[in-house]
């Protein structure tokens, strides 16, 4: 782990009640998504960290508790220095307080994560869909999703497949 | 036919101003097919005269779940999908995927394959920041800049079909080095590009850098300040313009390019036309880089271009004509893969474009668990309303323009 990020998970321990991993060389901070706003803002002013690089989740389907993780890569320009931090996220409750108002780039990133995953950021500014289509009512990047395969429309197929869409249906 | 629904008020209403009820200002559709927007992005613009007052970008149209799809394919197949994503970085993607790979399963990459790495990378730069110039110079009326721009560009592209045998979709990065070393027309190709470019570049700058109807388009327009380009994740050359020195190159160098002489060039003001001077000046960094390149590779010739450690890479063609454990070997890599620690990973490289980073989770298997591709170009195009508030719709584009986004790289 790097020297310069030690204290900084000694605090986040300490104050929150965090647990750590490290894998190669990488700090894997785990908070509650309560804390999450907290956490971010004490990082933010007190210690540097100005850009969250990424902001995702991963699905550990058919594990319920925790089923996902939402993942906060976090990056500090002044320090050169790198940290993760990670919410696990139970299956029936997916609800993670929104960051938005911390870093605006979360704001999209959010959105992502919600088309994807399906996990609900409270009090988002602007929860509209954003990369996958309006009639679609699921979350594609959730491992109980299948990787199914859609029939190309050509010209001679074209009306017989347009049927099938859910706007047709209206 | 499914239509483009019209930009209606009730959708928009927490995003524009309530004048658009009153008609004092109307909703506008920019796009999804419109010249000026460099791909399939759809702007809602809201407009008080020609005065932009609010544009919120719609992506999504280019959406091929890419990261579902890696999910299914082995480590080794599904770097191929890493070229789609920025079509115009394609070997800069693979560098991305490849160093997540060998972080996650801790592999090494010879130096000669590192140096072959930063030529190619550097070459692609060039090649990405000649499409922007171009389509900026067309969508500025300067019109000839994207004949010049491409005709440059053909050189890069034939630098990488010899190397790769693709022009564009190389896949010529592979865990633990490059696919082969480069043939020997390889030094001879980079020895012209770099000796006509210096020139080309001149010749860019002596159309538009002193143009005064140039300056008057992009002077003081699309003020980006460093505190809000932090905040909405804004990386790469744009950060760069608004006064922000921060390149992954310099501070957390990767391929070994602490070994390499080169400035990061910056501006302070942040507007348009520091955002198109930072990347001409960028132009003369990687050329810097490729030459010191160039040197390296001779020291190191006839070094290895692919790890030794054969866990993770396929072995050499020609054992396997005589070697049984290395045609075993060679389909069982090839087939099943090779499994990877069930953790995860976030490795990060600077694009032409800003910071590409990829967060890498295995599950103990051969398929990533994850992949997720931090792309540049969605961070960037995101901060757009604060850019263009106030501004006409032509500066609209030109500032558009100036952010260089690729929407395969946005929609993934």
């Amino acid at each position: 782990m790097d020297k310069k990020i030690e204290p900084i998970v000694q605090t986040l321990q300490e104050t929150f009640g965090a647990t750590c991993e490290e894998f190669r060389g990488e700090a894997h901070i785990f908070v509650k998504a309560d804390q999450i706003v907290d956490v971010l803002t004490l990082l933010r002013d007190k210690h540097e960290f100005e850009l969250l690089s990424a902001l995702t989740a991963t699905d550990y389907y058919p594990q319920q508790t925790p089923r996902f993780h939402v993942i906060y890569q976090m990056s500090s320009l002044a320090q050169n220095t790198t940290l993760q931090l990670r919410v696990p996220v139970a299956g029936d409750q997916l609800n993670v307080p929104t960051v938005s108002h911390i870093y605006q780039t979360a704001n999209w990133r959010e959105r992502e994560a919600n088309d994807m995953f399906g996990i609900v950021f409270e009090g988002h500014p602007d929860p509209r869909k954003i990369l996958t289509p309006e009639d679609l009512d699921a979350h594609p990047l959730r491992k109980d999703f299948p990787l199914g395969y859609e029939e190309p429309q050509f010209t001679f197929n074209f009306d017989d497949i347009d049927l099938s869409k859910i706007y047709a249906k209206e | 036919m499914p239509q483009i629904e019209e930009a209606s008020y009730a959708k928009y209403k927490h995003l524009v101003s309530e004048r658009v009820l009153t008609g004092e200002t109307m909703l506008l559709n920019m796009g999804p097919q419109h010249p000026s927007t460099h791909g399939v992005l759809r702007l809602v613009v809201e407009l008080d005269g020609e005065t932009v007052v609010n544009a919120i970008p719609e992506i999504g149209y280019l959406h091929t779940g890419i990261e579902k799809n890696m999910e299914s394919k082995t480590f080794l197949k599904a770097e191929v999908m890493t070229d789609r994503l920025d079509y115009l970085n394609t070997v800069g993607n693979n560098l991305a995927y490849c160093m997540a790979v060998e972080k996650l399963v801790d592999l090494d990459v010879p130096p000669r394959a590192q140096v072959i790495r930063v030529i190619m990378t550097e070459l692609q730069r060039i090649a990405s920041h000649l499409v922007f110039l171009g389509p900026f110079g067309l969508d500025l009326a300067a019109m000839s800049m994207f004949l010049y721009c491409f005709r440059e560009r053909e050189y890069i592209m034939d630098i990488l079909e010899l190397c790769s045998g693709q022009r564009m979709m190389t896949t010529y990065f592979r865990p633990g080095g490059v696919w082969r070393d480069v043939p020997e027309e390889f030094e001879a190709a980079v020895r012209d590009f770099l000796k006509i470019f210096p020139k080309r570049v001149d010749e860019y700058e002596a159309l538009l850098t002193k143009n005064p109807i140039f300056l008057d388009r992009l002077v003081g327009i699309g003020m980006l300040d460093a505190k809000t380009a932090i905040s909405y994740g804004v990386t790469g050359p744009m950060l760069r313009a608004s006064g922000v020195d921060w390149d992954l190159r310099k501070a957390r160098p990767y391929m070994g390019y602490e070994e390499y002489e080169f400035n990061v060039p910056t501006r302070t003001t942040g507007d348009t036309f520091s955002r198109y001077i930072v990347r001409i000046e960028e132009f003369r960094e990687s050329m810097k880089i490729v030459e010191q390149g160039l040197k390296k590779l001779k020291e190191l010739a006839g070094q290895p271009t692919l790890s030794a450690n054969r866990r993770f890479v396929p072995p050499p063609r020609a054992e396997i004509g005589v070697s049984m454990e290395a045609l075993i070997h060679h389909f069982k890599y090839w087939t099943e893969g090779f499994p990877a620690p069930k953790n995860s990973v976030y490795s990060a490289v600077e694009s032409p474009r800003g910071e590409l980073g990829v967060y890498m989770e295995g599950d103990g298997g051969p398929k990533p668990h994850r992949v997720h591709m931090r792309t540049p170009s969605f961070c960037n195009l995101s901060v757009i309303n604060e850019m263009v508030r106030g501004h006409l719709v032509a500066d609209l584009v030109a500032i558009l323009a100036s952010v260089d986004i690729v929407l395969g790289d946005i929609d993934r």
